[in-house]
């Protein structure tokens, strides 16, 4: 379960204003493909457009190719409600539903969308991704609490589990560690490198180390200035971008000396 | 170089002891008294009212002279806030005790369970049994109308409305928060007069007349509970794959479920007060009507309204049906409140 996205020339919008431009992008299937960048560089909007979360926002849009498994997803007939069910996504903030007790929000992609399932299934599936992501020993006896009930970083692997539960191809991930103490990223982190053996997965992240402890690929995305579109710099093998970037501009961003 | 401050203890401050506030509003309750013995003798409103501006002062200069500026500033702005919220709180109580205390007369399970057939005249018996169920009619069909018009309403303006028409929208519905409930009433009322001409008289123009009322106030409330729901939780159900639909139905709403119930219990309470509306189109009876569609209908407030131009023993039925009324209203909350406990996220309790 996992698919490779060949991204070309995709231009992002926010209404009039260009966001994003030009990012042409191989991502490759069952590997973490990390996103770095100083802030406001359009490192999560480029995220978002990949499973059309981008348009979700009033007036934004997307033009050029994403193509997956031979299908652009943003070819004509192409329902972004059938491209997010394959391609998943995690939040910057912990977002499991207030309402829903910690069985159903893993279960969520199920019962929002009015199927019906068999009770033993349904066991099985919440155990499943429960266990895939790290928090089946934690919550087990308590599967009928609120989601609201668990530490940030608990939450966090409850929305990684709830993702999962709708077996996507690729996930993407938007900072899932920058609301978290270094214990809960440090089991975060182990679990990316996990999943990336059935998964595809994108990560933005702020911070470096992360970045080059858990992807094989990154890209540096930069901005020439505020009001300006944010650009893939370069991209390449992780080992690569941290010893021997070809850009100046990444160099200086990896080593800390801007942004 | 900089100048640096030398580093100064913390100091202690003297306070008041605690007794000290009351001791002042005794001291000043008794001094306004005192003062009234001049006059014409005290009375209960007089010596509060002067004992208050006695008491805001005194507590003031006290603290000043003992606590220091600050704490006098605090003590002076508590008195104030205190004050305001005894004064907002005394037509509140005083309501409720002349109601009560005027309406307990006839009030009763007969009352409750009587109408006003055969009784004319300075005869004490009679109820409000019509204008009960009338009132629930009326409310009943205002309330079918107006809460989902409201509630779907709500949802376009919300979720789905941009640009010139949500915007238009938006304008109407505060223009029409503000319409005199008379302009209403007249407007069902020529309504139904242009579709069936002069002679139709049903409890269902009434509810019209209600709904042009209670929609807005329901559209209000409803979308400012929508617009309190966290975007993260819809992006987290479209990131699901969830029509957006489904997410309005089963995660918006259903977050926001409990604001929603309270919302339209308030536009309920908004409207089964009305009078003049219900004055002009569905009148008034003597004998239950149990047919919302065909002949006049007696209600709580034209009921009081009647009982109370009447005078006499009607006067004491006038109040029963007030505190009946306010007795209705006070249910409805309480179904609300336990509504909206039983829907909303645990640890949010």
């Amino acid at each position: 379960m996992s698919k490779r996205i060949d991204v070309s020339d995709l231009n992002a919008y926010y209404g009039d204003f260009l966001a994003v431009e030009g990012v042409d992008m191989v991502i490759e299937p069952r590997t973490v493909t990390a996103l770095i960048g100083p802030s406001g560089c359009g490192k999560s909007t480029f995220l978002r457009t990949l499973n059309r979360m981008h348009e979700v926002i009033p007036g934004a849009y997307v033009t050029g190719k994403a193509v997956m498994d031979g299908q652009d997803l943003y070819g004509p007939g192409i329902d972004p409600v059938e491209v997010r069910r394959q391609v998943g996504m995690v939040f910057q903030r912990p977002n499991p539903f207030p309402t829903m007790s910690i069985e159903d929000n893993v279960l969520a992609g199920v019962k929002l969308n009015n199927r019906r399932m068999k009770k033993a299934d349904a066991d099985e599936l919440v155990e499943g991704a429960l266990t895939a992501a790290n928090l089946w020993n934690e919550v087990k006896d308590r599967l009928d609490r609120p989601g609201s009930s668990l530490s940030g970083g608990q939450q966090q692997r409850l929305c990684i589990a709830r993702a999962i539960a709708v077996q996507p191809q690729v996930l993407l991930m938007d900072e899932p560690c920058s609301a978290l103490d270094p214990i809960s990223t440090l089991a975060i982190e182990d679990l990316i490198s996990e999943l990336k053996n059935d998964y595809t997965i994108v990560i933005v992240t702020h911070n470096m180390q992360q970045a080059a402890r858990v992807s094989d690929r990154t890209g540096f995305f930069n901005i020439a200035g505020t009001g300006r579109p944010g650009h893939l710099i370069e991209m390449d093998d992780t080992t690569t971008m941290f010893s021997t970037p070809t850009v100046k501009a990444t160099e200086d961003y990896i080593s800390g000396r801007f942004g | 170089m900089a100048v640096i401050a030398p580093p100064v203890p913390v100091r202690r401050t003297r306070r008041l002891p605690s007794w000290a506030p009351w001791a002042v509003l005794v001291g000043s309750l008794v001094l306004a008294a005192l003062i009234q013995f001049l006059g014409e003798g005290p009375t209960i409103s007089g010596v509060f009212f002067i004992g208050a501006i006695i008491f805001t002062i005194a507590i003031t200069v006290t603290s000043r002279t003992v606590e220091g500026e600050r704490l006098s500033k605090d003590r002076l702005a508590t008195t104030l806030v205190t004050l305001a919220f005894l004064l907002a709180l005394i037509p509140l109580v005083s309501l409720v005790w002349t109601v009560l205390s005027d309406g307990i007369t006839r009030f009763g399970p007969s009352f409750l369970s009587t109408d006003m057939v055969g009784v004319f005249g300075n005869m004490v018996e009679g109820g409000a049994f019509h204008a009960i169920i009338g009132t629930l009619y009326v409310t009943g069909i205002a309330s079918i109308i107006s809460i989902p018009l409201g509630i779907f309403c709500a949802i376009y303006l919300v979720e789905y409305g941009k640009g010139r028409l949500a915007k238009a929208i938006t304008v109407l519905v505060d223009v029409m928060t503000g319409i005199p409930s008379i302009v209403a009433g007249l407007f069902a009322f020529t309504l139904f007069l242009i579709l069936f001409g002069p002679a139709y008289k049903a409890a269902i123009i009434g509810g019209i007349a209600l709904a042009v009322l209670m929609t807005p106030v329901v559209v209000r409330s409803v979308e400012e509970m929508l617009r309190l729901v966290p975007n993260e939780l819809r992006e987290a159900a479209y990131a699901l794959g969830v029509p957006k639909w489904l997410t309005i139905v089963k995660v918006v709403l259903r977050t926001a479920i409990a604001g929603i119930t309270t919302g339209v219990m308030i536009a309920i309470a908004r409207v089964i007060g009305e009078t003049a509306p219900l004055l002009i189109t569905v009148g008034i009876a003597q004998n239950v009507n149990w047919d919302a569609f065909d002949g006049r209908i007696a209600t709580l407030p034209v009921y009081v309204y009647r009982q109370y131009a009447q005078g006499g023993p009607s006067a004491d039925r006038a109040w029963a049906g007030a505190l009946t009324l306010i007795i209705i209203v006070m249910l409805l909350n309480l179904v609300a409140r336990l509504v909206s406990r039983y829907f909303s996220p645990e640890g949010a309790r």
